[in-house]
């Protein structure tokens, strides 16, 4: 089993910390990949002013637990560093970070991809975006779900 | 008795974030449940008619056949929009 980190807090993370505690002296490393959201200042032809993440306590960690159990059992990696902001945030603001190290870049590759599409898809999050003509509640997009799908066989 | 979570845009069309409920001690459904809230009052039927809502069993994801009994905890919201 990996060594594994899950964190879903209101304050910023540093990806170089992040990046670090994934090579943490563990010298059989020779991949890490590591993906990191931010909030988009635009969505669809509209401008986005910050966003508000809800999520459901307790539920979430479940989840994300469960997604990355599901991807140490299909991609042999060494550390796994999930973290994902909820509350008020701005454009620019990092939102989510998924981290992977494994003794092969194709494994790390795939693992972190596979995380973030499903996080995406099942993590029980919610976006509301603020603009100049309110706020509104984001939905669910479509090619999301074909991305997550694509792991599915 | 249940205790109902709900979020996003459900949460705001309800103007409550969590409600208990009694329900049988067996053989209740989640089905059963969503035709009870649709059934309540026009605000309820409106908000609970979306199809697109999910349902979640003690943090566990569920379908309208998964079976709730008293002292569970329900989760019901839209699809989610993380990442």
């Amino acid at each position: 089993m990996a060594n594994v980190h899950i964190a879903v807090q209101t304050q910023d993370f540093n990806l170089a910390n992040e990046i670090k505690e994934l090579k943490a002296d563990v010298p059989e490393v020779g991949a890490l990949v590591t993906f990191t959201g931010l909030v988009r200042d635009f969505h669809l032809d509209m401008k986005v002013s910050g966003l508000f993440l809800e999520h459901y306590p307790g539920m979430t960690e479940k989840v994300l637990a469960e997604t990355v159990a599901v991807a140490s059992q299909r991609w042999p990696l060494i550390s796994v560093r999930l973290v994902h902001r909820v509350g008020e945030l701005e454009p620019g603001d990092q939102i989510v970070f998924v981290g992977v190290s494994s003794a092969h870049r194709g494994d790390a590759f795939a693992a972190c991809e596979y995380l973030i599409d499903t996080l995406k898809t099942s993590a029980p999050f919610w976006k509301k975006e603020r603009s100049k003509s309110g706020s509104r509640w984001v939905d669910a997009k479509l090619s999301d779900n074909n991305r997550a799908k694509r792991w599915k066989n | 008795m249940i205790k109902i979570v709900y979020f996003s845009r459900l949460r705001e069309q309800l103007g409550i974030d969590q409600e208990q409920l009694e329900i049988p001690a067996s053989g209740y459904k989640v089905a059963d449940l969503q035709n009870l809230l649709i059934e309540r009052n026009a605000a309820c039927q409106k908000a609970f008619s979306n199809h697109a809502l999910l349902v979640a069993v003690n943090h566990q994801m569920a379908d309208v056949n998964t079976l709730i009994k008293p002292g569970d905890e329900v989760g019901i919201f839209p699809p989610v929009t993380g990442g």
